[in-house]
């Protein structure tokens, strides 16, 4: 009987979240198709220590590989490696977190397995459909996978992360020989290099808060000197509207929306953001939203719990003054 | 070098968009239909290269009913070259898309395949990297910056955590992200002029691909809406409502 395959995504052995999430999702995929067991590979440099600790999450194996090959994410080398690892370890089914890695690799994965692919799902159904949000998010569907081998990349916010199993799994490299072609290096290209935007605050899709700032702020001076603050007196991720990326206050990748990025952190707050569709189909899945905006007809205030209409330029240092110190549960 | 791009007509993006009252899809009797948002960026690119000198001809592929023909005359009219349209009237997923494209690419001399990220319908966000997978060739994917170097192309990718320079060798596939470009409009004039721009229709039993799909939409609904909340007085007021009513500070 066939397996289910998750591919774990870390940082330098260190497992993200994000695919504890997609690891949650993979033990309800393996219930409602009634797979015969979980398991886990884990690539690039860092592999063998995240498999020990993936090993912990209640998955029967887990292959790593650190070969040089791997070092550095790339969509064809990766994807030839889970498939081979999903081939050695009988699974027809290959789960991963729907981040731009996962997005990148698993529709090759799901070529080489002759395998259907469902995206960025946010549910699975006990008749063994699928939901994921289309059209923007204005539309939830049920999809079925009709082939027998099957690929699902998950939206992580909506899946708890997986917790510890009582027994640890065993773990074991992957044999790159398995695939001659993988280690054709030329033909895949090369990665030139990295442009970090990522500054010392959470990593924007799986933060607890996130602070967005829009075109209201201005200038880059002041989303800098507005909306940086409150992130870090909230120890949150500072997330943008596609207005403040296009006018330039914000890097592209904090973009929250249809076509950036989707949080559902547990406290949102809308900094000079109107609430464009766009928008809102980026954090409307958050449990507390929190809109400050001057214009009280604004859009954002329709899907905020709680709406102070203010002058950003003065609410906002209120804000941080009273929320130093603090700390976000619940 | 010639460039295929595929692309998709998809319901307008600014519409508000209907369930049929059977929940199997969207209302689609009358609704405004334009070229996919991310097709679009594919095609100026394609048309910029071509200004540039890099490119000779630029060849638009879609798959879909006769009526897709109108989106292909509007990339017809942008600057696009020629359009194959593959008549189809029946469901297609990313699977049976990239496998059409495939033979498609198959039959000319291509150096690249620019196209969308993804469709904006159905939002999968597959088919640039299945067909490069299908073919086994290199692929970039959400691109904002591509440029051509002796037999490579230099992407700049949009990944979490920032931005990715990638150097591909040709023949490759690149999918576009938002930020590639802003696509011009298609004047009057060059709409005419497109209209005798060559067109070819295909069905999908000429081009031998088999009809089946891996993906099935089952049925649709509605997100749960969100309601308003309330409005705070002051920012203490606003920390106090977050402390002891949401209880998140």
């Amino acid at each position: 009987m066939s397996k289910v395959l998750v591919f774990v995504q870390h940082d330098n052995g260190k497992v993200g979240k994000g695919s504890l999430c997609a690891l949650s999702a993979a033990k309800e995929l393996q219930t409602v198709w009634g797979k015969a067991g979980l398991c886990a590979v884990v690539l690039g440099a860092g592999a063998a220590a995240a498999a020990r600790d993936v090993a912990e999450y209640g998955v029967e194996s887990v292959c790593y590989s650190e070969d040089p090959i791997l070092s550095k994410f790339r969509a064809e080398p990766y994807a030839r490696a889970v498939t081979l690892a999903a081939k050695d370890s009988g699974c027809d089914v290959v789960v991963g977190l729907a981040s731009s890695s996962g997005k990148d690799l698993l529709p090759r994965v799901a070529v080489m397995l002759d395998a259907g692919q469902a995206s960025e799902i946010v549910a699975v159904n006990l008749d063994g459909s699928l939901k994921r949000p289309m059209y923007a998010g204005n539309i939830i569907a049920d999809v079925e996978v009709l082939s027998a081998a099957r690929v699902v990349s998950v939206r992580g916010t909506a899946f708890s992360p997986a917790l510890k199993g009582s027994a640890p799994g065993s773990v074991s490299e992957l044999q790159l020989s398995g695939d001659p072609e993988l280690k054709e290096q030329p033909r895949f290209g090369e990665v030139l290099g990295y442009e970090q935007s990522k500054a010392d605050r959470p990593e924007l899709s799986d933060a607890e808060v996130v602070v967005s700032g829009g075109r209201a702020l201005g200038s880059a001076e002041n989303f800098q000197k507005v909306i940086y603050p409150l992130a870090d007196a909230l120890g949150a991720a500072v997330g943008a509207s596609r207005a403040a990326v296009d006018s330039g206050y914000a890097p592209n990748d904090w973009q929250v929306g249809q076509t950036g990025k989707v949080v559902a952190p547990k406290l949102y707050l809308a900094v000079g953001i109107s609430g464009a569709i766009q928008h809102l189909a980026g954090m409307k899945d958050s449990k507390v939203i929190v809109a400050i905006n001057k214009d009280p007809d604004a859009p954002i205030f329709e899907v905020a719990d709680y709406g102070l209409v203010a002058d950003l330029f003065q609410a906002v240092p209120e804000l941080v003054n009273l929320c130093k110190g603090t700390k976000v549960g619940a | 070098m010639k460039i295929l791009v595929p692309v998709k007509k998809v319901p307008d993006w600014q519409i508000k968009l209907k369930l049929l009252a059977d929940g199997s899809g969207i209302q689609t009797e009358g609704i405004k239909w334009i070229l996919n948002t991310f097709d679009e960026i594919a095609v100026e690119e394609a048309i910029r290269l071509k200004e540039k000198g890099l490119a000779s001809e630029i060849v638009l592929v879609s798959i879909g009913p006769a009526d897709a023909r109108a989106r292909l005359e509007y990339a017809l009219a942008m600057g696009a070259d020629s359009a194959l349209l593959v008549k189809y009237d029946g469901p297609v997923d990313s699977d049976l898309a990239s496998r059409v494209i495939a033979e498609v690419f198959k039959r000319g001399e291509y150096s690249m395949v620019l196209m969308g990220k993804q469709a904006i319908d159905s939002d999968s966000n597959q088919t640039a990297q299945a067909l490069a997978g299908r073919l086994n060739l290199p692929q970039a994917c959400f691109a904002s910056r591509i440029e051509i170097q002796e037999g490579s192309a230099v992407v700049t990718r949009e990944i979490d955590g920032g931005l990715e320079t990638l150097k591909v060798p040709l023949p490759c596939v690149v999918s576009t992200d938002l930020r590639l470009n802003e696509p011009r409009y298609a004047a009057l004039p060059n709409l005419m002029k497109a209209k005798k721009k060559p067109f070819e229709e295909l069905s999908l039993e000429a081009l031998g691909v088999a009809s089946d799909v891996k993906v099935r939409v089952r049925g649709m609904s509605l997100p749960a809406g969100r309601k308003a909340g309330k409005k705070v007085g002051s920012v203490a007021d606003l920390v106090a409502a977050l402390q002891n009513e949401a209880k998140v500070l």
